[in-house]
């Protein structure tokens, strides 16, 4: 059997008596967008969460190219090339757009304490190294169109444009898996265009696959190549757009019981 | 504006030929002052240059990785008392044993840091707090150490050349001051710097980017407590005796007032806050010397307080500038240098 490139099995946590994410499992081949949705609460985020490590699951594993890397620290696992963005934006308010991005090439850097303090000319090595990371982190800042923002303090820059600072600071890792919580929210419908052209130049020339949440249906149903959807931490259904828009259930968990639904989107 | 030309000069100290300038005339100045001065503003100096390297050192805890320390007159002590024990007991030259006593300080700012991975806010507080007393009761109760009655310093020589007098020991102590800014500057402008600064604005975000937070963290706690350390030793030769009383919890307090005041986050605000802070309870020292309101404090304190006199009301106006700073420019001296700034560049608008 062909091994899946990421896969979850039987991902289970729950905290105190609540099941917050019960018996998931779903596979990602690579360079697929993969998309979760399911209504607030569902335990989207939460999987997030155990994936990049910050929670640990009470059963399940999950496998990253052969690798199980189930209950790994945070930043083992982004070591093995795996980025996330957040719901809400969790940036270094206080750095400017530059060195945020600079600090997503955190793991590819070496300077130490003593090179570190110690560079006072261009040719030492800690300098030589800043400035290659900047040249590439300059390719982001024009990919992303956030030359403007450049040196300014993140926290400071509009909502929609803290939210591209973030998906460039992930981009920066050089990931291999990129999770995105909710990138389009709070941004207008102009912004939305932008970003869905992005994450499709970032699935197509980076060759990055894209595990992605995400409310907006439309961008959903017109990005992804696979949906799960979920609820109350249980899977409903997993298959391409169309087919998991019109499953019965997920219409359900999102409008309600009753009949005479016309079109989830 | 500037242009700027390739990415060396987004990290270089001085991108500008108008910033050499000033840079040399700086210098020099630093370098000339201490022939002028009479030599009581030579040892202010001493003095300012020592807490100018505390406050970046407990900056970088503090300012830019966001976690607190109430314990750094302990490494404060550990890098006297290090630095005096190595030369006097295993005659090792100064600097070496100025550097060897820093790096145990910065042994202990680890072990201190381990604590603090799961510790915040107001409970590493009195950790760090409970580390700083218990070093001072350690090393008063140590007879190697002198106990109580404190040790005096070493004579010193710096490469085999005699330091006797502050004018000396200005060089000395300016020399190692100014490397260390600079390193501290330097530091914070790359990987390391950039780790820290990430932890203190979002620890949950830097651990995802692959910041290791045990290590930074930990990491930071040492490189505090190794300028800490070396502004200790360095000290130590300033009052020529020490004793486990000049470590007392209070000067835990005045550090973390110079970095406040100076500027939370900021090497520049730390110099600043080093020096005004130094030459404002030196002066406080002489306030009974003021014209007219000076007996009236005496006085005042004499009559109304204990019989402490002059320190009461010291600690009254210091406390005051403190207060009425905070309230006024939450960015320190920082920023009102960074006001300046602005006001002279868009003069006359």
């Amino acid at each position: 059997m062909n091994e899946a490139f990421f896969s979850v099995e039987n991902l289970c946590i729950s905290f105190g008596g609540l099941m917050a994410v019960d018996h998931v499992s779903f596979s990602v081949s690579k360079g697929f967008i993969f998309s979760i949705i399911g209504p607030n609460g569902a335990g989207k985020t939460t999987i997030f969460n155990c994936i990049s490590g910050l929670y640990k699951p009470s059963s399940g594993s999950i496998i990253f190219q052969g690798e199980d890397i189930t209950g790994l620290k945070p930043h083992r696992i982004a070591t093995k090339g795996i980025a996330r963005t957040f719901q809400n934006i969790e940036l270094f308010s206080r750095m400017t757009t530059m060195e945020n991005l600079m600090l997503g090439r955190h793991i590819h850097m070496k300077t130490g304490v003593l090179s570190g303090a110690t560079f006072f000319r261009r040719g030492s090595r800690a300098a030589k190294e800043e400035i290659r990371h900047r040249e590439y982190v300059e390719k982001i800042i024009d990919l992303l169109d956030l030359q403007s923002a450049r040196n300014q303090f993140v926290g400071s820059l509009p909502y929609g444009t803290q939210k591209l600072v973030e998906l460039g600071r992930a981009l920066a890792l050089e990931p291999k898996l990129l999770l995105l919580d909710e990138p389009s929210a709070g941004m207008n419908s102009e912004e939305k265009q932008d970003l869905v052209f992005w994450i499709k130049d970032i699935q197509d020339e980076l060759g990055v696959t894209i595990l992605l949440i995400e409310h907006d249906m439309k961008m959903v149903m017109d990005i992804s190549d696979r949906v799960l959807a979920i609820n109350f931490g249980r899977p409903i259904i997993e298959g391409v757009p169309d087919v998991v828009q019109r499953h019965p259930d997920v219409l359900k968990a999102y409008l309600g019981e009753e009949e005479t639904i016309g079109n989830a989107s | 504006m500037d242009m700027k030309r390739d990415y060396y000069e987004d990290i270089q100290l001085l991108d500008s030929k108008v910033l050499w300038f000033w840079f040399l005339m700086l210098v020099a100045a630093l370098a000339t002052f201490p022939f002028i001065a009479p030599t009581y503003y030579v040892y202010m100096a001493n003095y300012m240059a020592i807490n100018v390297i505390v406050t970046i050192g407990l900056n970088i805890l503090v300012g830019y990785t966001g976690q607190i320390s109430l314990g750094h007159a302990g490494f404060f002590a550990i890098g006297a008392y290090g630095t005096v024990m190595l030369m006097s007991l295993l005659h090792f030259p100064f600097l070496l044993a100025l550097v060897a006593a820093a790096l145990i300080a910065a042994f202990f700012g680890f072990i201190l840091g381990l604590p603090a991975l799961r510790l915040e806010g107001p409970y590493l507080a009195i950790a760090t707090l409970g580390f700083g007393m218990a070093i001072t009761q350690v090393i008063g109760r140590w007879e190697l150490f002198g106990g109580r009655m404190g040790v005096e310093a070493p004579a010193l020589s710096f490469f085999g050349i005699p330091v006797m007098t502050d004018l000396g020991r200005y060089f000395v102590t300016a020399t190692i001051a100014f490397i260390m800014v600079l390193g501290a500057r330097n530091l914070m402008k790359t990987r390391v710097g950039r780790a820290f600064i990430a932890i203190r604005d979002s620890d949950i975000a830097a651990e995802t980017m692959g910041v290791n937070l045990v290590y930074y963290k930990t990491l930071a706690f040492a490189v505090s407590a190794f300028y800490t350390g070396i502004a200790g030793g360095l000290f130590a030769f300033l009052l020529g005796f020490i004793s486990p009383s000049t470590f007392n919890f209070i000067l835990s307090i005045y550090f973390l007032a110079f970095v406040i005041v100076g500027g939370l986050g900021s090497i520049f605000g730390s110099v600043m806050g080093g020096i005004v802070m130094t030459w404002l309870l030196l002066e406080l020292d002489k306030i009974q010397e003021l014209p007219l309101i000076g007996g009236m404090l005496i006085s005042f304190s004499e009559n109304f307080m204990t019989v402490a006199g002059l320190p009461n009301i010291s600690s009254i106006i210091f406390g005051l500038i403190i207060v009425l700073l905070v309230i006024f420019e939450p960015l320190g001296l920082y920023g009102f240098w960074i006001r300046t700034k602005i006001y002279w560049k868009t003069w006359p608008f």
